[in-house]
């Protein structure tokens, strides 16, 4: 599956080498000293949890920041890489996490965006070049397909083409597997091979270890801004999986690592090993149907799917989880069962109530809770202090306001007992919310969903983002309020999460459900990722 | 009471609803090419008014129509440099922005107005008609669309200049990844504060012109807030037409025929006042708007200023 054979019949010479790197954020170090060397044919895996820095190296090498020290050398000869168009004069092709398509436009038109040179579009010449990097991914792109309508993995093939389009000789994968199916990412090893075959420099990030492991000819490993590990070639061959896994998650969390959970934990976090589901009980089908949805629509807008003709049950106790491409209508999933949309056809019930035509507040009162996946800006008033967010929902109730008025003890006491429980870290309850980080921001509303008996909560994309640790707690605030009995909608691009946390896991593609794979066997993210992978491929209507 | 099945009447009526509409044509070309990089441009009535003042002062003092249109190109554009230095350059919102230089124009426009031919209220004469053989001879259509002057023609092969340049060149598909996705224009290597601002200038330049010609061609003077709102319904029409040129042309002239069928209801004998006759134009712009509201859908990115790396 790697390319460690192939790397040999290219030269050792550094194609890339990033000297002292330093980048100063406001209150981060983001990048502390970083010296890098990019070999030609070789896979160079940067691993490193969220906000070791990993995307800000990347950035500056891509044109988009200028380090505030040291320096990048290409070929031994300094360079400024003073914008993303001179990183591609210099032959750096990126592929960043979010997709940089622009979806209402063709496959071709994404592609000619990079054209420089002659007035008119020369549609002839790009279907050329697009037909000579097929053939070095060795896959097939659909010129005239609108990106909108391509799956996860067919994107990151154009992705990838884009990046590779004026000749580039060192491809930067940004975690480029985190969202893909299992099927995908076999693709995207296979393409990757075929280009280090072919001399060319891949950069690849990444959290997940054993893709590092798998894939990687050398890998990098940073920690808060800082190069804490880096093992050559020829030492990454001589080690095994489990003693890569040791040597990489000591220099990922040194002393930290006991703070975010046992060691099965921190193996499952850093994808060291692959998640499965340990099922309490065999059935659920014999508890309380707390949300039904049956026969849902809502409306579509032209950047977002919105959900048609979708049932769906949910048990007191049971995690469902939603898999699908980020817009494939998750958002408007949620939205309608907590009542910010409406359904323009079809019903929800709550504990056999129908609620349809019930608002936001009146489903919180029966017990329905949403946690949004816009956090800062959905989820908190940021100029609001600590404490009146996490009473935001309980505005005008008894004990919290008295007679119209709010009554301060209450809501400090009530506060300050969510930020202990909850472990919110923040300077007082008194502080901004939007000063918080967003691990925090995400306790803070966990803790404002989670209080008041709610019996139905719907996250969505609920670690996105996060450091480990905080991944960590909130997968278990998930895990214990289904254990006391529950019922989880759980929205998730995290194929891994899902299968850790789900009992069923529900596809939705282009705002339907087009499959549901029950948990039970280690092979479900395998058929989960069937599901994704042929309804985008058969299903060719467009919004 | 007119008849107003004459051929005559009925050439009146075509001329008519060319003069109102060609205004609104240039303006929401450039309002097109603006919102489809994302740049909304509010001050478009404003620079409307600037290219309808500078254009009929110079056509008045050099008696050319031609270096009338340009002095209204000009003026639209030194507008629009204003704008683009405090919205593109420096990021601010383009709303407050927009909405002041509109303030400007018709403020500035006024008074220069007042205090230099407010007592005489001078008048333009008739320009010359630049009329295409043979066509021009044919009854009613002759006279009505194939006399039209120059610049009429001029509109409208820019009309065609736009659509092919935002959809057949390089450059008109960084001006649409601009507005869609200004993070992929970047990540491309294109340059979203330069597209921006070409196409901020043009803008500007149309929308000088579309004030120009309503001076100069409809009209035949001057008068302190003479676009009455025409820039704003180049917004709309924008809005509606989300880029596709026709129907930047359709609807500007379905909004010149019913301001000359306001018109022609003055000249009948029907007794309405002429307050609800000069509404009609307003009140066809809402119809169209409740009926079509749903459809209309701006690029993702407008009026939202781009920083790189800002989050």
């Amino acid at each position: 599956m790697n390319a460690r054979s192939a790397a040999a019949t290219h030269s050792n010479t550094p194609v890339v080498s990033m000297r002292h790197v330093g980048k100063v954020f406001p209150g981060v170090i983001a990048n502390d000293d970083i010296t890098l060397d990019i070999r030609p044919g070789r896979v160079h895996c940067l691993l490193g949890e969220n906000g070791a820095g990993k995307s800000t190296l990347i950035s500056i090498l891509a044109g988009m920041q200028q380090p505030d020290t040291g320096w990048i050398e290409i070929d031994g000869q300094k360079v400024n890489i003073s914008s993303p168009r001179s990183a591609m004069d210099y032959g750096i092709g990126v592929v960043y996490q979010h997709s940089t398509l622009i979806s209402t436009m063709t496959v071709l038109e994404n592609l000619m965006l990079g054209v420089t040179g002659g007035a008119f579009l020369n549609r002839e010449s790009a279907r050329s070049r697009l037909t000579e990097i097929s053939a070095m991914l060795g896959v097939e792109i659909d010129p005239d397909a609108e990106a909108a309508d391509l799956a996860l993995g067919q994107q990151q093939q154009v992705e990838i083409a884009k990046a590779m389009w004026k000749g580039s000789r060192v491809l930067i994968l940004d975690e480029p597997t985190s969202m893909l199916a299992p099927q995908a990412i076999a693709d995207l090893d296979a393409s990757v091979e075929r280009l280090t075959k072919d001399g060319i420099a891949v950069i690849f990030i990444t959290h997940k270890l054993r893709e590092a492991y798998s894939m990687g000819d050398e890998v990098s490993v940073l920690r808060r801004g800082r190069l804490v590990a880096s093992i050559d070639a020829e030492t990454l061959e001589g080690l095994s999986e489990e003693k890569f896994t040791n040597a990489v998650l000591a220099a990922m969390f040194g002393d930290d690592i006991s703070a975010i959970g046992d060691r099965n934990d921190v193996e499952l976090l850093s994808g060291a090993k692959v998640a499965t589901k340990v099922r309490t009980k065999s059935s659920r089908s014999d508890e309380k149907l707390v949300l039904h949805l049956e026969d849902v629509t809502t409306p579509s807008t032209p950047t977002e799917f919105g959900v048609s003709n979708v049932s769906l049950k949910l048990r007191a106790g049971e995690v469902v989880g939603v898999a699908g491409i980020d817009g494939h209508g998750q958002s408007a999933l949620a939205e309608v069962v907590a009542g910010q949309v409406r359904a323009t056809s079809g019903s929800v019930f709550l504990d056999g109530d129908d609620v349809t035509k019930l608002g936001v507040r009146a489903r919180q009162e029966l017990g329905l809770r949403y946690v949004t996946d816009d956090r800062l800006h959905e989820g908190i008033v940021a100029d609001l202090s600590v404490a009146l967010n996490l009473l935001l929902k309980q505005i005008g109730k008894l004990p919290y306001w008295k007679r119209g008025q709010i009554s301060k003890p209450d809501v400090d006491a009530e506060a300050t007992r969510l930020v202990e429980a909850f472990e919110i870290r923040t300077p007082s309850i008194h502080a901004r919310a939007g000063a918080l980080s967003g691990g925090n921001i995400q306790k803070l509303l966990l803790a404002r969903e989670l209080s008041h008996q709610p019996t139905v909560v719907v996250f969505n994309k609920p670690t996105y983002g996060l450091d480990l640790k905080t991944v960590n707690r909130v997968r278990k605030i998930v895990k214990d309020f289904a254990e006391q009995g529950g019922a989880v909608l759980l929205i998730s691009t995290d194929l891994d999460e899902l299968v850790e946390l789900s009992d069923r896991v529900a596809i939705i593609s282009r705002g339907r459900l087009v499959g549901e794979v029950e948990n039970n066997s280690p092979d479900t993210a395998r058929q989960v990722g069937e599901f994704m992978v042929g309804s985008a491929h058969s299903e060719g209507n467009h919004v | 009471m007119i008849d107003i099945l004459t051929t005559t009447f009925i050439a009146t009526f075509i001329a008519g609803v060319i003069a109102s509409a060609i205004p609104l044509v240039l303006g929401s070309l450039g309002e097109t090419l603006g919102e489809q990089s994302g740049v909304l441009n509010l001050g478009i009535e404003g620079m409307m008014l600037f290219g309808a003042y500078f254009g009929f002062v110079t056509t008045l003092e050099t008696n050319s129509y031609f270096l009338g249109l340009l002095a209204g190109i000009a003026a639209g554009f030194v507008m629009s440099i204003l704008m683009v230095m405090l919205n593109i350059w420096l990021g601010l919102n383009q709303i407050v922005i927009g909405l002041a230089l509109t303030m400007i124009g018709g403020g500035i426009t006024s008074v220069l107005y007042f205090s230099t031919y407010g007592q005489t209220t001078p008048r333009l004469g008739q320009p010359d008609v630049f009329p295409i053989p043979v066509l021009s001879d044919l009854p009613v259509v002759g006279s009505s669309i194939f006399q039209q002057p120059l610049a009429f023609w001029i509109a409208l092969v820019l009309a065609f200049v736009v659509s092919v340049v935002l959809r057949n060149t390089n450059f008109g598909l960084r001006v649409r990844a601009a507005g869609q996705n200004p993070n992929s224009l970047d990540a491309a290597g294109g340059n979203v504060v330069r597209t921006r601002t070409y196409v901020a200038l043009l803008g500007g330049a149309f929308a000088g012109f579309g004030g120009a010609y309503l001076a100069l061609m409809s009209a035949g003077t001057f008068t302190p807030f003479m676009t009455s709102g025409i820039g704003y319904i180049a917004i709309v029409v924008t809005m509606l037409s989300r880029g596709r040129i026709l129907w930047v042309i359709a609807s500007s002239f379905v909004y010149g025929i019913s301001v000359s069928v306001g018109t022609v209801l003055q000249l009948t004998s029907f007794d309405l006042p002429t307050d609800v006759i000069k509404m009609l134009p307003f009140v066809a712009v809402m119809i169209t708007l409740i009926v079509f509201a749903r459809s209309s859908y701006v690029p993702p990115a407008l009026g939202v200023p781009y920083t790189r790396g800002a989050r």
